[in-house]
């Protein structure tokens, strides 16, 4: 395991990852493949290397984020692309012209990479028209976050071998999670089959339309499931009125032990982070031999380093 | 009148002979009599008589007399916890009892409101200890009854919460609603709602119209009660949920129901005895015990309501028990308390309908126990075997007047005071224990 892995073998004809949306199965799958390499590759010794010398990748970040800037941050820099991390925490002003400013500012700057975060549903994909460099979506609202799905699925296939066929329960929030969209999408990509669990009011009214198992009883959607993805959910649901309470939401739709019991005995726990401790998931599951929470973690570098590696390969010399 | 007025359980098996059996499910109408074993219904039929020294069951002649379920009251409102002067638990009991009403449902506006599980385990027990019948409680679906914040619906019902409503308080927020229909469905909970538009109803304090000008009183529009009801209905196609108006009290407002019935919604009304039996001419000259929300209003409505009753579209009749203290009665119309005391006289001013030729039994009856038992999940509400003995004897023809000061309310504010009303329960029995037995003086 010397040699680096490459990115020539993979198809991947797109200029920008706004999505799962668009992909086909196949492009996900060697996406997918490299990763797996280069997640191998991440745990030698020698674990920098050339492949983006000469690149540079912004990270622009309207939406703090603690894990994905880094994530990326690292991928870069395991690739020896000059990385850049711009957070703008903007609330106040007019995001739609500021939004464009910024990239026609960042364009004249040449970047190869943009890899950007905003919390407004659409806003990475109006970036990337007016940009000429590659756009990568590390999350607009509550639409898509196609690298979390993607890390998501390798760190399940490199356990159970493969997605198709198995059962993927996603519980929680899932009416305002961008994680559980991407997830959807790429988990009935590639053959699963994909439960959901929420009250209704965290549903989204047509779930019955995303071609997936819908559950209001959490019990129910972890019964026999290969795979327990857990959501965060944010407390001002709570003051919204979406949800009662902690206790409640914890006692109908936090994962415990008890609860867990429903699942196969060798089901897989995933959470995107960060979790809150006895709101979604109990601290007994986190922190158990099953979860695979901060191996979550470990594959979020390795699949950025793929898709970094795929998408500049698209890019002019 | 001592809380600690129970009655001792007798699960003795007994057998009441000598009547008419009168299952509003099912149908059954014919002499008979009926065993009760271990509390519940053991048998039925024209096959159970009188048979003196065939066998040891105690034996209850119930005199030719009319035997139905017990009734079940879909809305009572105690003082129990915070206002114990007005009612408790168990005086509220002995009220039911006395009227044929073997189940009462509690409404959550006690102060504390019922919006925490604490407090539905507080009834259960409370009623466990003191009461005569069967007591369950409703919970709040908004925090204090506050309409902002949705209550802990799920373990509510999960400590036993029948339904939930804010008693009578309306939530005015529909984005509130719309997660409380939405939520609730989860939990296969109904939600009962009282429909007042709180802006258009504001300072109203009886119907608008005529009798209001009139008398110079505000008025409050029916169209308060239906524009909500109208929303709600919306709220119901769009989440699926179970919806149930408390107490509607206008043509409008039942047409509405009726079109989303036509629609296969999951909606379902009530309408109290007072608005089935009184109108806002009653009122008189400012009288006091007939204010309460609804108001009563116009004739017209009225027949609205007991022409709904007969078709089936009004679902249950309530008592909507609201015992006030005299004091609080005795104030200017505008300034006094609403609410009117119903339990006691549910049955029998229900009779009046019957007697007076608007109604068939079957009908009226269905609307106070098969009815309420289905829209709540609870046993009873017939006479079907295996099913809770909860039963009442019912002496349809007796005249009698009501006499306030005689009710087992601790409050007296009935509408009914003085009024000769024809039938009432002479016998009641929950799990097969008689409760209430009319003293022969009385009767």
């Amino acid at each position: 395991m010397n040699n680096p892995p490459e990115a020539q073998t993979v198809d991947f004809p797109h200029k920008h990852l706004l999505g799962i949306k668009g992909l086909q199965p196949a492009e996900i799958t060697s996406l997918l493949d490299l990763a797996d390499a280069e997640a191998d590759y991440n745990r030698t010794s020698i674990q920098k290397r050339d492949a983006l010398r000469g690149r540079t990748q912004i990270n622009l970040f309207f939406e703090s984020s603690t894990r994905t800037q880094s994530s990326f941050e690292l991928a870069g820099k395991r690739l020896s692309a000059d990385v850049m991390n711009m957070a703008l925490r903007t609330s106040s002003i007019d995001k739609g012209e500021t939004l464009l400013d910024t990239a026609m500012t960042l364009n004249a700057m040449r970047p190869d990479i943009i890899v950007v975060r905003h919390h407004a549903a659409g806003a990475v994909e109006l970036l990337s028209q007016r940009v000429d460099c590659a756009v990568i979506n590390a999350g607009d609202g509550e639409h898509e976050h196609p690298t979390q799905a993607l890390l998501d699925a390798l760190t399940i296939r490199r356990h159970k071998g493969h997605i198709e066929g198995l059962t993927i329960a996603i519980c929680g929030d899932v009416l305002h999670s961008r994680v559980a969209r991407s997830n959807i999408l790429l988990l009935n990509a590639l053959g699963a089959h994909v439960r959901v669990a929420a009250p209704s009011t965290l549903l989204p009214l047509v779930a019955d339309r995303l071609g997936v198992e819908v559950h209001t009883r959490m019990i129910d959607a972890i019964q026999d499931a290969d795979v327990v993805m857990m959501l965060r959910i944010q407390k001002e649901r709570m003051a919204a009125s979406m949800a009662p309470s902690t206790r409640e939401f914890f006692h109908f739709f936090g994962l415990d032990m008890d609860k867990l019991r429903r699942a196969r005995p060798d089901a897989l726990i995933m959470h995107p982070g960060p979790i809150n401790r006895g709101v979604e998931i109990s601290s007994a599951v986190a922190d158990s031999s099953r979860s695979l929470i901060r191996e979550q973690v470990e594959m979020g570098v390795a699949v950025r380093m793929a898709v970094l590696q795929v998408l500049a390969r698209n890019l002019p010399e | 009148m001592i809380a600690s007025s129970t009655v001792k359980r007798d699960n003795r098996p007994k057998k009441l002979v000598n009547a008419r059996l009168f299952c509003p499910k099912s149908g059954l109408d014919e002499p008979g009599g009926l065993r009760v074993e271990e509390g519940r219904i053991a048998d039925a039929g024209p096959h159970i008589r009188p048979s003196p020294g065939a066998d040891e069951l105690e034996m209850i002649d119930c005199g030719g007399h009319l035997l139905i379920p017990g009734l079940i009251d879909m809305q009572v409102s105690t003082g129990e916890p915070g206002e114990e002067h007005r009612e408790t638990l168990a005086t509220a009991s002995r009220a039911a009892a006395a009227g044929g009403v073997t189940t009462i449902i509690c409404m959550p506006n006690t102060k504390p409101a019922i919006d925490d599980v604490s407090l539905v385990d507080f009834i259960e027990r409370r009623a466990r200890d003191t009461a005569i019948v069967n007591v369950h409680t409703m919970a709040a679906m908004t925090k204090g009854l506050a309409g902002k914040e949705m209550t802990e619906i799920g373990l509510l019902r999960e400590a036993g919460a029948l339904a939930f409503t804010d008693a009578t308080h309306t939530v005015g927020n529909a984005q509130l609603m719309r997660n409380i229909l939405s939520y609730t469905k989860d939990f296969d909970a109904l939600v009962v709602h009282f429909a007042e538009d709180r802006d258009l109803a504001a300072s109203g304090v009886m119907n608008e119209g005529e009798v209001s000008t009139g008398l110079g009183l505000h008025g409050t529009c029916t169209e308060a009660e239906t524009i909500i009801v109208e929303r709600d209905i919306r709220l119901t196609e769009l989440t699926g949920g179970h919806y149930h108006a408390a107490n509607i009290s206008c043509a409008q407002s039942l047409h509405a129901i009726e079109a989303a019935r036509a629609r296969k919604l999951h909606v379902t009304c009530g309408v109290t005895i007072n608005h089935l039996t009184l109108n806002e001419n009653d009122i008189g000259s400012y009288r006091t015990y007939y204010k309460m929300r609804p108001p009563l209003r116009a004739e017209s409505d009225r027949q609205a309501m007991v022409e709904g009753l007969r078709q089936g579209n009004v679902d249950v009749i309530v008592s909507a028990h609201d015992p006030q203290d005299v004091d609080d009665k005795r104030r200017p119309f505008a300034e006094a308390a609403d609410g009117a005391l119903g339990v006691e006289t549910l049955l029998p001013a229900a009779l009046q309908l019957y007697h007076n030729g608007n109604i068939e039994l079957r009908p009226l009856l269905r609307a106070m126990t098969c009815r309420p038992a289905e829209l709540l999940g609870l046993p009873g509400g017939s006479l079907e075997i295996g099913g809770p003995a909860d039963l009442a004897v019912v002496d349809l023809d007796k005249p009698w007047r009501v006499d306030a000061p005689m009710l087992a309310s601790k409050s007296k504010n009935s509408p009914f005071d003085e009024r000769v009303l024809q039938g009432r329960a002479i016998k009641s029995f929950v799990g097969g224990t008689c409760v209430y037995t009319l003293s022969q003086s009385r009767h």
